[in-house]
């Protein structure tokens, strides 16, 4: 019996008919907005470092303080919090850009300027996509993206599938779980605002309605550098504002469209990409790996018509040799 | 044609079988570790990257190297070509163990494990989820693996009435034998689409699913050529099977073939075939890669070269660390979270991996020396 090619272009030639997909799948933005989502708007321009957000979420999310190596040779582990980055015990993390001689806030050459980075709530996160057991959701009203530790299985495929590497895991416990920003959901429920708002001095973290967010940003971008602008202050909505004088924008919103957008939103005077913010698509990876996905397996005709005929073969197969021996 | 399967017999405790069980121990005790003080105490996993050998290794080559089982059904029963039965069984097991052990690697490497079977959950799952496939896919065929097999057990135990009416039912669990490899094979290469700009675009692509397929299946026949070859020797057992194992590898040259062009059609399609010289530590591993399934189509392209049993062990050796190496590349090297996150495997991490390597070998040892495993060697 001599093997035949043919046979196997047979197999070939199903697998690129799933696969044949692929290039159609790109369907481009495919989640809107809840018009009652609500989110952060973090301005760099306004923000001074402080790291009272930092402090203010440890505080209402019962996280530790961290420490190095640094802070435990000299025997202050745990006085003050030395967080390198976001991490299992930190959920969100002021970060410093220092260029040259560092003179001049908001300024790129020879300059500083800080960045806020926390959870994204993505619009159509891939967190969400990739995780088998349902365990982290994305709130229908809200839009936070919430974890539930009890479905989790600890797998870190969000880890894998989240571009800003925002989910974490307690490499450190027996029991560990994933942690991630949940926007202070907890508080919201009680009617508050997510802590890092509430707390910060200047109105550099902003919360509101993305809606509503969305447009003080494209305000803000618009302003003259040097004129001075009332900044909402906590909550968009809260009325309060602070008069300060305006820093030259980037012409750019980071958050309207990265993966598809969103609901954490920043402003800034330098790049992003000096940042370190990643440049990202204008689809969400989850919007490509689950068209391919639901291409190969629409209706589950593929496998089902697969499985078919491979019952036939190996059922005529083994009969015949059920029938000889 | 009912195969004639023979215990090979023989002293189990050999001295090779006494460093494997050390090895075992050596990861039991590491296991032992992790159980108690959690994985960061034996891995070298961060938040960037939080998958490592135990995954790239264990469960994407582990149950490549597994595909030993569904590529050899896919001939005999799908394709009707019963010349190639006498390879049924000691692929069916090494597939069995390969799968097997990657679902304890998956045990030990998850976080949560104690709620593994929320993935079995209508109420849990997610259908959106390529890890819930992959998952629930590879669950289900480790059972279908075992059940292949059972006619062996059956043998051994002398249950005939047994075996006859397993036989019946046998291509039910040969069908979904086929169906979910193709299954999930694809989809643990669909897996690292959505790492999106995180993986190099010399690998990200849309193609993976099929990329990873045609590897997979390729990978099935060289683990049965290499495992028959290596374990003649090893177990000095005469080299019988040459002549079949070489019409066997020819089969490797035009999946391969249809690899690489789409490989390479797919990166000249999307412009990135210059990328590959921008980058030299890539551009490293993806040439490496490229003449590993090269090697192959050229060592067997002619017909009498396939029927020589050093040509069959080198170039299927080649297709092995060629497949793998396109495991470890998409999941590893080219995989880039970002300024700061480094990886390499601690020592615990492979002694780990090492630990379930010689289990599965130790198994292989036991079986063939105890159950109706190998083809019986004909008199005449």
């Amino acid at each position: 019996m001599n093997l035949e090619r043919r046979d196997f272009l047979k197999v070939l030639s199903a697998g690129a008919l799933t696969a044949g997909n692929v290039t159609s799948v790109f369907a481009g933005i495919r989640k809107t907005l809840s018009p009652d989502a609500v989110g952060i708007l973090y301005d760099g321009t306004i923000c001074i470092g402080c790291k009272a957000c930092e402090a203010a979420c440890k505080q209402y999310n019962d996280m530790p303080p961290e420490s190095g190596s640094l802070e435990k040779a000299n025997g202050v582990d745990g006085i003050w919090d030395a967080s390198y980055d976001m991490s299992e015990k930190t959920l969100n993390k002021i970060k410093l850009y220092e260029h040259g001689d560092a003179s001049e806030r908001n300024r790129e050459e020879n300059g500083f300027a800080f960045v806020k980075r926390a959870c994204m709530h993505c619009v159509d996160p891939d967190c969400v996509s990739a995780c088998p057991v349902t365990a982290l959701t994305k709130n229908e009203t809200t839009g936070i993206v919430e974890y539930n530790k009890d479905a989790c299985i600890g797998c870190r495929y969000c880890m894998v599938a989240c571009p800003y590497n925002v989910p974490k895991f307690e490499y450190a416990k027996a029991l560990p779980e994933i942690v991630k920003c949940e926007m202070c959901a907890h508080r919201q429920v009680e009617g508050d605002i997510p802590a890092c708002c509430e707390f910060c001095p200047t109105g550099a973290s902003l919360f509101g309605k993305v809606t509503d967010l969305m447009d003080e940003a494209r305000k803000r971008i618009q302003l003259t550098a040097g004129t001075s602008y009332d900044y909402p202050m906590r909550d968009i909505e809260s009325g309060d504002t602070s008069p300060k004088t305006v820093a030259p924008y980037i012409n750019y919103i980071y958050g309207e469209k990265e993966g598809g957008g969103t609901q954490y939103l920043l402003l800034s005077a330098i790049p992003f990409s000096k940042l370190g913010l990643p440049e990202l698509s204008e689809t969400s990876s989850a919007s490509k790996s689950e068209g391919i996905q639901h291409g190969i397996y629409k209706g589950m005709i593929a496998p089902i018509a697969l499985l078919g005929g491979l019952l036939y073969g190996a059922y005529r197969t083994t009969n015949n040799e059920n029938s000889e021996g | 044609m009912t195969y004639e399967g023979k215990a090979l017999g023989g002293k189990l405790l050999t001295k090779p079988f006494w460093v494997l069980l050390g090895f075992a121990m050596i990861a039991g005790l590491l296991l032992i570790k992790r159980f108690l003080f959690g994985i960061g105490a034996v891995t070298n996993l961060s938040d960037g990257y939080p998958w490592g050998i135990w995954i790239v290794y264990d469960v994407l080559v582990g149950t490549a190297l597994g595909c030993g089982g569904y590529s050899i059904a896919l001939l005999v029963y799908i394709f009707n070509k019963g010349e190639y039965h006498p390879l049924v069984r000691t692929a069916l097991m090494t597939s069995a163990f390969g799968y097997t052990l990657a679902g304890v690697s998956i045990f030990i490497d998850i976080g949560r494990y104690w709620q593994m079977y929320n993935v079995f959950l209508p109420w849990h799952i997610n259908i959106n989820s390529i890890m819930f496939e992959v998952a629930a896919c590879i669950g289900a065929y480790v059972f279908v693996l075992w059940a292949e097999f059972s006619p062996t057990f059956m043998e051994k135990l002398k249950a005939h009435d047994a075996k006859k009416k397993m036989n019946k039912i046998i291509f039910i669990f040969i069908a979904l034998g086929v169906v979910l490899p193709t299954m999930h094979q694809s989809s643990l290469g669909s897996l690292m689409i959505i790492a999106g700009e995180k993986l190099s675009p010399i690998w990200q692509t849309g193609w993976l699913p099929l990329l990873f397929l045609i590897t997979a299946i390729s990978m099935g026949y060289a683990i049965v050529i290499f495992e028959s070859l290596f374990s003649a020797v090893a177990l000095k057992q005469p080299l019988d099977d040459t002549p079949i194992l070489g019409k066997l590898s020819g089969i490797m040259i035009p999946l391969l073939l249809v690899f690489l062009i789409l490989r390479f059609g797919d990166l000249a399609w999307r412009g990135q075939l210059g990328n590959i010289f921008n980058d030299g530590f890539l551009g490293t591993f993806f040439v490496l890669e490229n003449i590993l399934f090269l090697i192959p189509i050229i060592m067997l392209a002619s017909a009498k070269n396939r029927m020589k049993a050093t040509t069959l062990f080198w170039s299927s050796g080649a297709m092995l660390l060629g497949g793998a190496l396109y495991r470890f590349d998409t999941f590893l090297v080219a995989f880039n979270p970002g300024v700061g996150y480094h990886y390499f495997p601690s020592a615990s991490e492979i002694l780990i991996t090492v630990g379930i390597i010689s289990v599965e070998i130790m198994a292989y040892l036991i079986f063939v020396k105890k159950l109706p495993v190998l083809p019986a060697v004909n008199p005449s």
